[in-house]
């Protein structure tokens, strides 16, 4: 059996089969230290979203709803046809639909881009999390929330640089697009992929997807598109979803896709040396008290105190006022 | 402004051995939700700081719960100590006598008081912790509410919940040194805990350690009468 599957639009097998994907196939696991090697690796995979190839039918969001079997509540139109507004616990993929002026044409351009969980191979979500396993990466490159591990802390929010993550107000747990692993391990390629009428969506081994890619910007290259490109941002180490943009000079104009995504260099010292440094100081803070409370001898009140107590209360006026004794406290 | 050196309630009871007023009993109980709710905040955020805490989740019945209950116990803190802090800010302004008493850092740590300045009810010791909780506790409150997703996840743009976030964790681990150094503190000093615990302490530790303030107790006449 070939480790994963090689497209999204085949039949699924019919006979039964087990999950190819497990732990044994974990690269990382959120706040593990130690993760015993995967004794395979397996082919990694990929989604490619041609941006130029969407019409806006949001038959993906269907059918990522459907397969997920998520509930979102029924929307209400602001007059764009982005909907649900946002992505949400209940809504992985969201098609945002943009209106550009290109300035160097004047035309108008209507720009749709799948948002949704990119799969970073260096996915900032998994480095934020605090809860062992709640986040893990399998070998062919697939990033996936575990829920019976999550916390609903919401460090992963603050991880990713592309704000996929979403907390669910019912049960406090993450949720995001899983790129249908449950489908990846029995042979199938994701839901969204495979319900996309122009194949804007496909998915593949990511070498695969990366030669198709090329196809595809050339031909876009041949049809005025000079600056056609693949997103395959490296900040993160490349991505388990690729773009191919009509413009790839400036991502941020779909709907604020980042130029250049990378982990947040604020994350990156809360999670780094914070952590380090923190449990140093507090060490030897406990440490320092602990030998100095063995060591050290105690500082005990001694019966000449208590016979000065005594006098001092006896006859105040009466005994010697100390260094600045009847001074009154002045401040600094 | 002058720091206060007796506060309301602080009196002289002779005996053997005298004692001194140093805590009402509201001001004890407060001071122990204080420290309670201080040590399970403190417990409850290292589980999520560092991977090799999380077993603390234990104690709280699991991750979603440590998570869940950690700003409500953070809230209680907030309270308590305010209550607490307006009570005591005026006897913990910074005076000439803290220089002096601060310059001798060596009789200080051997526990050589004889050899330091005469002080009020509070050293220039007690006056950093006093305020270094109460600034910690402050920046504590405000990160920590603008990471409290469940209510105010809409509340703020997700860099500033990640600034909120490294600040929060850095004011969490220098408050935990101070609370170390507090404790440590009122351990080593004998007799101290017992105003904690009843509110008084003997007449020698007050003419050791807070002679002015025992000196200005006694001049004030705050004594009840011998029994
Ligand atoms: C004063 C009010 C406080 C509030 C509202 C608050 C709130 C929070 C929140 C919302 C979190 C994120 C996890 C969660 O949702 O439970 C958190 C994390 C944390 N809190 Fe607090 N907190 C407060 C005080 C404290 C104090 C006094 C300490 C230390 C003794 C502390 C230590 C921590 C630590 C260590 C973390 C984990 C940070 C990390 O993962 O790097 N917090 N706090
Ligand atoms: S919300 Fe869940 S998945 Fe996200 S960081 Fe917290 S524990 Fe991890
Ligand atoms: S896009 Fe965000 S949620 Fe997805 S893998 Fe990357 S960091 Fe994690
Ligand atoms: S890969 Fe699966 S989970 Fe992700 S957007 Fe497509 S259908 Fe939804």
């Amino acid at each position: 059996m070939m480790d994963s599957p090689r497209t999204a639009v085949s039949n699924p097998p019919i006979q039964p089969m087990d999950s190819n994907l497990g732990e044994r196939d974990l690269i990382r696991r959120s706040a593990t230290a130690s993760l015993p090697k995967p004794e395979r690796q397996l082919t990694p995979v990929a989604k490619l979203i041609d941006v130029s190839k969407c019409i806006g039918c949001k038959a993906c969001q269907s059918a990522c709803i459907e397969w997920n079997d998520t509930h979102p509540a029924v929307g209400e139109n602001v007059g764009v046809y982005t909907n649900p507004h946002d992505l949400s616990e209940n809504m992985f993929t969201l098609m945002r639909f943009t209106e550009w002026v290109n300035p160097e044409t004047d035309n108008l351009e209507w720009l749709i881009r799948k948002d949704g969980c990119m799969h970073c191979s260096d996915p900032g979500c998994l480095k934020a999390c605090p809860a062992p396993g709640a986040i893990v990466q399998y070998s062919n490159g697939i990033v996936d929330f575990v829920h019976e591990n999550c916390i609903g802390c919401g460090y992963c929010v603050k991880g990713c640089p592309f704000n996929i993550p979403r907390i669910s107000k019912t049960d406090r747990r993450a949720y995001k697009c899983t790129l249908c692993s449950d489908r990846v391990a029995v042979g199938q390629g994701p839901a969204c992929a495979k319900a996309c009428p122009t194949q804007a969506i496909v998915f593949g081994t990511k070498e695969d997807m990366k030669k198709h890619a090329d196809e595809r910007i050339a031909d876009l290259k041949s049809r005025g598109y000079a600056n056609a490109g693949l997103y395959d941002p490296p900040g993160v180490g490349g991505t388990h979803v690729m773009y191919v943009l009509h413009h790839n000079d400036k991502p941020h104009i779909y709907a604020d896709l980042p130029d250049q995504p990378k982990i947040s260099a604020v994350v990156q010292s809360w999670k780094g040396v914070t952590k380090y440094a923190g449990l140093a100081v507090m060490g030897l803070a406990a440490a320092g008290s602990i030998l100095h409370g063995i060591l050290g001898k105690p500082n005990r009140v001694t019966d000449e105190d208590e016979e000065g107590a005594e006098k001092l209360t006896s006859n105040p006026s009466a005994t010697d006022p100390g260094a600045d004794g009847h001074r009154p406290e002045e401040r600094v | 402004m002058k720091a206060e050196r007796v506060q309301p309630g602080d009196a002289i009871h002779p005996g053997n051995p005298i004692t001194v007023n140093r805590y009402g009993p509201a001001a004890r109980a407060n001071h122990w939700i204080t420290a309670v709710s201080l040590i399970l905040l403190a417990l409850s955020g290292l589980a999520l700081f560092h991977p090799s805490l999380f077993f603390l989740t234990g104690l709280f019945g699991g991750g979603q719960n440590t998570r869940a209950w950690h700003p409500y116990i953070g809230v209680v803190l907030f309270v308590s100590f305010f209550i607490f802090f307006a009570q005591l800010w005026r006897a913990n302004l910074p005076t000439r006598t803290d220089v002096q008493w601060l310059s001798h850092a060596k009789d200080i740590i051997g526990g050589h008081d004889e050899k330091l300045p005469e002080v009020g009810k509070y050293n220039a010791g007690q006056k950093f912790i006093f305020w270094a909780m109460a600034g910690l506790i402050l920046l504590l409150i405000v990160t920590g509410v603008i990471i409290w997703d469940q209510y105010f996840g809409a509340a703020t743009a997700v860099q500033t919940k990640r600034y909120a976030v490294l600040i929060h964790s850095i004011c969490a681990v220098l408050i935990i040194c101070v609370f170390i150094l507090h404790v440590y503190a009122g351990i080593w000093t004998r007799g101290t805990i017992r105003a904690m615990t009843r509110g008084t302490v003997t007449g020698g530790w007050a003419y050791r350690h807070h002679r002015k303030w025992l000196r200005d107790l006694a001049g004030r006449g705050r004594q009840t009468p011998a029994e």
